[in-house]
């Protein structure tokens, strides 16, 4: 990136930073955690445009990922006492890395399209599964547990309160976002966006394409998974709505409606769902999805690049 | 062999035309046109933009500025299905058949035609089977399974099922055995005979020249000469120029 | 010995025989939905997400024909037209802008279009679930069960209209239209097909033979907003184990699919039988994954 450039994406990166920080402390309990929330699906649109905007892969996969961080989360802070952060973190990504694992292999064999119906019937698999065992899953109820203290072992521990868990998460979402942003520009990036561009071409000068796009979706759930432990902490309930195909429908809605490619647009793109949705459930009560999904279909027929699509080269320089 | 001195306009005339394929400027201003009944050659290097050209006038690329007339009316953004009802015939570059259909089901695709009576259609047919003996013989078969001169021959008949007032082919003698090039110069013949006007694209020189009344040589996406096909040979320097290697 | 004939006696060969007739009825119903996603697929590279809304529809216009006049061929006739119509609408308006590019905006419209769907039929309808009374009631005897008429005509209408569907393909100048088109659209076009008319008809057809499986499904469950959800599903799984874009095999695939479920229900819960088509699927991508009916290529 240019000198000019990188101070004008830092200065505004750090401008953000500075106003989402100052929020909690400005905002109405509502818009806090409305705000909280935007930054949690967020995540989870980042992790999946890792697959979407840059290794060309759609994924409707991304519910299972999300769901299996939740209930890893809820399974840690259920066995384990006392309830503890780090280890709900833990399990919560095991438990979306094994999934990605499984979905990762089929990656391998199975292009576009039928990546993506695929995707899309194993994590309603998942949803079947979770919600028929319900011994371990509860089942339709899900599970509901406290939200674990902050803590670093030996030197303090306090439990979270609205604007310091909102803090958290942001402080979470920005290293996230930073990670992502640094493996993207990095030569490993490079190699997934030329399998976007051309997979054959990628694969006749020599790359594996293959173990390119495991690690990518490995990535992708992982992130995904922490978006899962991250909205256990916040509801403090893991429930089989999440593993729903409809989360990754949203998802992917969010990933369009931002921007696929920029790692940004994404977090965006759940901010406008969110906003839209929420200023439509005024008027339209629970049938705001009439509208929103109108304006998705408009998007996707008018403004394919989405919101930051504009920005999309610049952003990744 | 002069085209009669009828109508002023010609049947298909091409001004200033051009094309892009994305971003790429392939056709920068070409003009050219093709009377009623002509034999027209376009002959250059690979590359230069003669295929587009004819995708350009058959509608199937539309371009960003010029026109292109059909019997004076313009068809600049016609999509393509109408220009085939309007008597505009493609050939392209390797025959595109419908792989899948059989012969007799490749030629319906031209002959299913509103205002055609079934007579006609038999007619046509008929017509078809007497040139092409081959494809009587395999008119249950797939087009896929023919060999690539009988596949030449269907894409050509295929054609002329639209009753065209004009083929556009591209490079019909690519890849084909001398015996098959024979036939091809006879075809086209045949067509004349017929009063089809012809636009002919060719890397064959000495099969163009012969066919043709006139020929138009294109370089980088523009006609550079334009002349009666009698007025070059094959050794013409400007044959070198062009399309020497 | 013994314990050989204790198993052949515990056999539940009526059960089975009833899941046998069952999965053959449900495997017809089935066909049908996947016949038109195989079709739209086949020809339009479209992944068709609102299927299973487009049969939903179906479902709740045979609702409201049969509510108005009474007659369930009347429903049958009248959901399959109009949501024919709205079909083409849906193409036209959305899909059409969508040609040539990228096919996963194709999935992204569909998948938009679903939501839109679902929704207003849970706004104009409510949650509760409707009913569709079946046309005749009686049934008939098989050794000695009894098995209801009208899901073997279930079985007999959907064969009757994929039988039709495959007709028309082979011959008639349109099926020659549809079939050029597949296989070189822009030829097809040079050729005087009016390719995005074709393809309009198409959808058109789809939507119109997954209404009619909505009908006809209607009087054996309820019909409510969500009930296309899990049927796509199953025809998207059906679709990928029979071949994409292949007819014989989808069909195949459904009978298949269902019959195993079928025959699964006698032992486990129906949700639970639900995992097999799952299983059947991971099956087919690991070893067979260009279908498991069909020859794999070289």
């Amino acid at each position: 990136m240019s000198k000019r450039s990188a101070t004008v994406y830092w200065t505004g990166f750090s401008i953000i930073l500075a106003l989402l920080i100052v929020a909690p402390l400005v905002l109405p309990e509502f818009w806090r955690r409305f705000l909280t929330e935007i930054l949690i699906w967020g995540l989870l649109a980042m992790s999946s445009d890792i697959l979407i905007g840059y290794t060309g892969m759609v994924s409707f996969g991304h519910s299972a990922f999300f769901g299996l961080g939740m209930y890893g989360a809820a399974a840690a802070l259920l066995m384990v006492r006392p309830p503890n952060l780090w280890l709900a973190i833990l399990y919560g990504l095991i438990g979306s890395a094994g999934i990605a694992l499984f979905v990762a292999y089929f990656s391998t064999r199975l292009r576009d399209i039928y990546f993506a119906i695929t995707t899309l019937i194993f994590s309603q698999i998942f949803y079947v599964i979770i919600f028929t065992w319900t011994e371990v899953t509860g089942g339709e109820n899900g599970l509901t547990f406290r939200r674990p203290p902050l803590e670093i072992p030996g030197l303090f521990s306090v439990p979270f309160s609205s604007e310091t868990l909102h803090w958290f998460v942001l402080a979470v979402v920005t290293a996230s976002y930073l990670i992502l942003r640094r493996i993207t520009q990095s030569p490993f990036g490079m190699v997934l966006q030329s399998i976007r561009e051309n997979e054959p071409r990628t694969r006749a000068i020599g790359y594996a394409v293959e173990r390119y796009k495991i690690v990518a979706v490995m990535l992708s759930g992982l992130f995904a998974g922490l978006a899962g432990v991250l909205y256990a902490l916040q509801n403090r309930f893991a429930a089989p709505d999440f593993v729903y195909f409809l989360v990754s429908g949203e998802t992917v809605i969010f990933n369009v409606m931002g921007g696929i490619g920029t790692l940004v647009g994404p977090i965006v793109g759940a901010g406008f769902f969110l906003l839209l949705r929420e200023t439509f459930s005024r008027f339209f009560t629970e049938y705001y999805l009439i509208p929103v999904g109108v304006i998705f279909i408009a998007m996707v027929i008018f403004l394919p690049q989405g919101l930051l699509g504009f920005m999309r080269r610049w952003l990744n320089q | 062999m002069t085209p009669d001195a009828t109508p002023i306009e010609p049947l298909v005339a091409v001004e200033d035309v051009h094309t892009y394929y994305g971003k790429s400027h392939i056709l920068h201003g070409v003009s050219l046109h093709v009377d009623r009944g002509e034999v027209v050659g376009l002959l250059g290097r690979n590359g230069v933009g003669k295929s587009t050209t004819l995708k350009t006038i058959m509608g199937l690329v539309h371009p960003h500025r010029g026109k292109v007339l059909f019997a004076g009316k313009p068809i600049t953004t016609l999509p393509a299905h109408k220009l085939a009802r309007l008597g505009i015939g493609y050939v392209p570059e390797d025959r595109r058949i419908f792989r899948l259909l059989t012969v007799m089901e490749n030629l319906r695709t031209g002959l299913d035609r509103h205002g055609v009576t079934e007579a006609r259609k038999q007619e046509l047919l008929e017509k078809a089977f007497t040139y092409f003996p081959v494809l009587a013989e395999r008119r249950n078969q797939a087009g896929g399974t023919l060999s690539g001169g009988e596949q030449q021959m269907l894409a050509i008949a295929r054609a002329m099922m639209l009753e065209p007032k004009i083929i556009l082919l591209d490079e019909p003698t690519e890849g084909l055995m001398p015996r098959m090039v024979s036939q091809i110069r006879q075809i086209i013949d045949v067509l004349h005979r017929e009063g089809v006007a012809i636009l002919l694209v060719e890397q064959n020189v000495p099969l163009t020249l012969e066919a043709s009344h006139r020929v138009y040589i294109m370089e980088k996406g523009a006609v550079r000469h334009h002349c009666p096909a009698s007025a070059l040979k094959v050794d013409d320097p400007l044959i070198q120029q062009y399309l020497g290697v | 010995m013994s314990t050989v004939l204790g198993f052949l006696e515990a056999f539940p060969y009526q059960e089975l025989l009833i899941q046998t007739l069952n999965g053959i009825v449900t495997g017809m119903i089935l066909a049908l939905i996947a016949s038109g996603l195989t079709l739209i697929f086949g020809i339009m590279d479209v992944v068709n997400f609102a299927h299973g809304e487009l049969f939903m529809f179906g479902a709740y216009m045979g609702v409201v024909v049969i509510s108005a006049t009474g007659s369930f061929w009347l429903a049958l006739l009248l959901a399959t037209l109009i949501v024919a119509l709205i079909g083409a609408a849906l193409q036209i308006t959305t899909l059409r802008p969508l040609l040539g590019r990228d096919p996963l905006t194709t999935i992204l419209a569909t998948f938009g279009i679903s939501l839109v769907m679902q929704n207003y039929a849970l706004w104009q309808f409510g949650p509760v679930a409707r009913k569709i009374p079946e046309p005749f009631t009686g049934q008939f005897t098989l050794f000695y069960l009894e098995y209801p008429w009208y899901r073997v005509l279930i079985a007999v209408l959907s064969a009757a209209i994929i039988g039709a569907l495959y007709l028309f393909l082979k011959y008639g100048t349109y099926g020659i239209w549809i079939r050029a088109t597949t296989q070189d659209r822009v030829m097809a076009e040079a050729m005087g097909i009016p390719v995005s008319w074709v393809h309009t008809a198409v959808f058109a057809i789809g939507a119109g033979m997954a209404a009619a499986s909505g009908v006809l499904f209607g009087p054996l469950v309820g019909v409510n907003h969500a009930m296309g959800l899990d049927w796509v599903l199953k025809a998207f799984i059906v679709v990928v184990v029979g071949g994409m874009g292949n007819l014989g095999g989808s069909i195949a695939a459904s009978i298949f699919i269902s019959l195993l479920e079928s025959y699964a229900s006698v032992w486990v819960s129906p949700a639970q039988a639900g995992i097999v088509s799952f299983v059947v699927l991971i099956l087919t991508l690991l070893f067979r994954p260009t279908g498991l009916f069909v020859p794999t290529p070289k």
